[in-house]
């Protein structure tokens, strides 16, 4: 294939013309985990490069020390808005090399968990996508109603942030009483917001300016730049992992891939309102449709000392920000010989954010990021 | 963009007149919900310091360390775990694999201190607001991580095993052995309780790493008679096992067993013993049952030259004519004594000392002499008509049935005891075509024999007649014998904590039966004693230095001879313990 990116630009700084700028890797937030390294012109962004390695916490190598049982607590932190994904996909590896079926009822549970989840994770999206281009007030509401659904969180897996709850074999325990009752509240608050949302966002002067057309991808980058999630579904591509190889129950769910046309910064977040609505609608399906009773773990014997048979499998599951999947390699052993963790904003905050922010003005790069769902933390497992 | 888009943002200012959801200072602390993972709490009482928690901790958050106001006793470490709070990540890993449930988290999670060092205590032992906090994590019976269903050995049923003496457990599978090492924790808690200190979890690591070799040679580090331990060892280690608490206890002596009968064909090549240096050193071991042949064994290791002196024409002393075949057949016994035998051990057989030889001859010839004659002979009973025939004491009963005499049992057997050996008698008479029945001054409860060998006693068809004791024995015209026996009521608990029996004022009552065997306990020969002339207590046992076994100059003492009548494993520990104290003595 032809490199569709072949870049040879030289500036010459001492001209006067230009600036050089850092941005990160001081800032707290996700924008900031990673350090751009910005050449000015102006407002004008005329070249980027990206810097990563000041989140490395070594979660793959730390995998390959550690007993099986042992890495459940350790990749849940590889990404802190969305830990669910990693857990399942842990549980999901080791349960398909050494060939475990987990009960029915557990499948259901992990679904609802993972959409939760994702709800959680896309909701405080936007507000980051608001917050980004001035929208304050948005990021406040969001991240309080992703409060609501920690709150469920903690009612169902005894922890806010890291859940923890999705072990292999199954879940944890049970779901507490009432829980589809309370959750259900939450559920209509974050309805209700979704709404003010529309008005005060997608329908906003300052937004629609700022983001309608800003960092548009085209739909050929998809394929070589390895764009997935709702980044490639706004430039048209419609591809998700829960309806192109379900995984769970989601093939006993019923929903439709949504995609846009525009691929621009608008066209993403607008994507991600509907992602909400579609978890919000799914989390209502797998209640009424999961069984009511039944076990929700398989026993796994000696998991002091749990060898799972060689082996290797690559699992995947949709997260909010796309292809999530693990590589794992197995060797007979009580500890597994390696674990690929694949985030799906890998692809996205490297070489993709480099090309799009050419152009762009030093003021939209912390939008673009957004748009892009850029993770560092994936991007150093 | 459209006039709408100017306007509609304004919307937001709805939001400014709506109840807020959160207030700008929370009044009070809000509590985490009744499953959060807070701080730990720990029931002290309840834990044993297994340590299970600090091994599956992936973070190495948790210590278990010495704590003043807990000792150290036969299933409980005397440690607890202290939680570092910079290290923990909060998974509750360590409750969920907790075998006594001892551990489990509130559902606290602010604490306020300047001091780093306040974020490492000892839960339970250290005081916290959340010590009795009765919401947070706790593990369930389906969240344990551990099996607590053991696997059951494959037997013969009652109704057919009772008809001969041949072996009725039939071992250990494959897959059950790996499934039983599989429930293990590897705690060790049950190393300190077992007497001869076998290192259990690593014997079991073996079977899981199938690699029944290393087990082998794991097990005679500490216990040459492991085979005959794999059957009928009192298991001291499953008593105090941490799985125990919550589950039943890891079948570790099965498993003993399962390495037994997987090696013993090519013992030999396994174990590849090389001579060790000869000392020129003599030791005289008078008494080959599992205290001596074990120190036989540890001193040929140690390069002594070992010559062992024995009455009987056969070695193995109580495992041999105490313990019927049924339990622990006779080929296996011997060829684990051969074992023992290969590695030059001297064997002088039907030789009593003091009366083939003298104990002044022995104690000239050799440098050093261990003494572990045992207790060979059945107590009697103070009562009327012991010497009736009919009237067997337990262990004299049980040798002739390992001699294959098949003694007189008739059609009903009285066995009086709750031991060990008063089961083996009950089963033995069972197996030679009579009914039995036990008389026991105490409740079942109280039965110092194994639960096991009651259950199984039961099985195949003998009577339990508890708090009753006989009180007289006469034989009746018709050849048959009438005991007289009398009812007991519980007292106060004695000594070992049973509690005592007391006789009931007329509740005498009459049984009839062709046999009685008296299964109340035994005593070191007294003869033997006075001919060698050593120190003994009042209850006829070899006084010795209790660390070192040793009794005078050279002459040491162990195994039941010493200690009163007691178990194998004992035994085994004794004369591993005199074997390593003699050969201190010999190298000075």
């Amino acid at each position: 294939m032809k490199p569709i990116w072949n870049d040879t630009k030289e500036y010459d700084l001492k001209s006067g013309k230009y600036v050089k700028i850092w941005q990160g890797p001081q800032h707290p937030g996700v924008t900031g985990n990673m350090s751009l390294e910005l050449l000015l012109e102006g407002d004008e962004i005329k070249l980027l490069k990206t810097h990563v390695g000041y989140l490395h916490r070594g979660f793959e190598k730390l995998m390959e020390r550690r007993k099986f049982i042992n890495c459940f607590p350790i990749v849940c932190r590889i990404c802190v808005p969305e830990p669910d994904t990693n857990e399942y996909l842990f549980a999901a590896a080791a349960e398909e090399l050494s060939g475990i079926e987990i009960p029915e009822r557990a499948k259901w549970i992990r679904a609802l968990n993972l959409e939760m989840a994702r709800l959680g994770a896309t909701v405080m999206g936007l507000g980051g996508q608001a917050g980004s281009f001035g929208l304050g007030t948005i990021g406040q509401w969001a991240v309080a109603h992703r409060d609501f659904l920690l709150d469920s969180f903690e009612e169902l897996t005894g922890g806010r942030i890291y859940h923890m709850y999705i072990v292999p074999g199954g879940v944890r325990y049970e779901i507490p009483e009432g829980f589809e009752g309370r959750l259900e509240k939450t559920l209509v608050k974050i309805e209700k917001l979704l709404s003010d949302i529309d008005k005060v966002m997608f329908n906003n002067a300052v937004f629609k300016s700022r983001s309608k057309g800003l960092a548009r991808i085209p739909k050929d980058w998809i394929e070589p730049f390895g764009i997935n999630g709702t980044t490639a579904r706004a430039s048209g591509v419609s591809y998700d992992v829960r309806k192109d190889h379900p995984y769970l129950i989601y093939d006993q769910l019923d929903f439709n891939v949504t995609t846009g046309t525009e691929g621009d910064v608008y066209a993403r977040t607008e994507l991600r309102r509907e992602e909400c609505l579609l978890s919000i609608n799914l989390i209502r399906q797998i209640l009424a449709k999961m069984p009511k009773s039944g076990p929700v773990r398989t026993f796994i014997p000696d998991i002091m000392h749990w060898k799972i048979p060689a082996g290797e499998t690559y699992v995947r599951a949709e997260s909010g920000r796309g292809e999530y999947g693990y590589y794992m390699v197995t060797d007979g052993s009580e500890y597994p010989q390696r674990v690929h963790v694949k985030g799906p904003s890998y692809t996205h905050a490297m070489s993709l954010l480099e090309k799009l922010a050419e152009g762009n003005t030093n003021a939209d790069i912390f939008g673009i990021m957004v748009s892009l769902q850029t993770y560092p933390p994936e991007i150093e497992r | 963009m459209s006039l709408k888009d100017i306007v509609s943002p304004f919307n937001a200012w709805k939001r400014a007149f709506e109840k807020p959801d959160t207030i700008v200072k929370p009044l009070s602390e809000r509590e985490g919900s009744d499953l959060y993972r807070g701080f730990h709490i720990n029931d002290i009482d309840k834990c044993i310091g297994c340590g299970s928690c600090e091994e599956i901790c992936q973070n190495a958050a948790i210590d278990l360390v010495d704590v003043a106001s807990v000792k150290a006793k036969p299933g409980d470490s005397g440690l607890r775990p202290l939680i570092d709070y910079g290290r923990c990540c909060w998974c509750a890993l360590c409750v969920d694999i907790c075998p006594t449930g001892s551990l489990g988290m509130s559902n606290d999670y602010t604490w306020i201190s300047e001091n780093s060092d306040d974020f490492r205590f000892i839960p339970g032992i250290d005081e916290k607001k959340w010590n009795r906090s009765e919401k947070g994590y706790r593990r369930s019976a389906e969240s344990w991580l551990v099996d607590p269903n053991r696997q059951h050995m494959n037997e013969i049923e009652p109704d057919k095993r009772k008809k001969n003496f041949d072996e009725y457990a039939e071992g250990f599978t494959d897959e059950q052995a790996m499934a039983e090492a599989g429930r293990c924790l590897d705690c060790g808690i049950c190393i300190q309780a077992c007497p001869t200190h076998m290192d259990v979890p690593k014997y079991i690591n073996a079977i899981r790493n199938k690699d029944l070799d290393e087990g082998l040679r794991i097990m005679y580090e500490t216990n040459p008679m492991l085979e005959a331990c794999g059957r009928i060892c009192t298991a001291k280690c499953e008593d105090v096992c941490a799985v125990g608490h919550n589950g039943k206890p890891i079948a570790i002596r099965s498993l003993k067993r399962y390495i037994g009968d997987q090696t013993f064909k090519k013992k030999d090549e396994i174990m590849d013993l090389k001579p060790a240096a000869s000392t020129g050193r003599k030791v005289g071991i008078i008494g080959g049952g599992p205290a001596g042949l074990t120190a036989a064994f540890y001193l040929r290791r140690f390069g002594h030259a070992v010559t062992l002196y024995e009455q009987h024409d056969k070695l193995g002393g109580m495992l041999k004519w105490g313990i019927p075949d049924y339990r622990l057949p006779a080929d296996v016994l011997q060829r684990e004594i051969d074992f023992i035998l290969r590695q030059g051990v001297e064997v002088k057989y039907s030789v009593k000392v003091g009366k083939d030889i003298s104990f002044d001859q022995l104690h000239k010839e050799n440098d050093a002499l261990f003494i572990s004659v045992g207790a060979q002979i059945g107590s009697d009973m103070p009562i009327k008509g012991m010497e009736t025939e009919g009237v067997y004491s337990g262990v004299e009963f049980l040798e002739k049935v390992a001699k294959g005499e098949k003694p007189f049992v008739g059609k009903e057997a009285v066995i009086v005891g709750g031991g060990n050996t008063a089961m083996d008698a009950t089963r033995s008479s069972i197996r030679l075509g009579a009914k039995a029945k036990i008389l026991y001054r105490r409740t079942e409860q109280e039965m110092p024999a194994n639960r096991e060998e009651i259950r199984e006693a039961k099985e195949e068809g003998a009577e339990l007649k508890i708090l009753s004791t006989p009180t007289k024995i006469e034989k009746l015209p018709s050849g048959r014998l009438k005991i007289e026996c009398l009812k007991m009521e519980l007292g106060e608990p004695d000594k070992s904590g049973r509690r005592s029996p007391v006789p009931k004022e007329g509740s005498e009552f009459y049984i009839e039966a062709d046999v009685c065997i008296m299964a109340i306990g035994q005593k070191v020969e007294p003869e033997f004693s006075e001919t060698i002339g050593l120190k003994v207590t009042k209850w006829g046992t070899f006084e010795v230095h209790s660390d070192t076994l040793r009794s005078n100059d050279k002459v040491f003492a162990g195994g039941d001879c010493q200690t009163g009548p007691d178990d194998a494993i004992k035994a085994v520990a004794a004369g591993k313990k005199a074997a390593y104290f003699i050969d201190k003595q010999l190298r000075g």
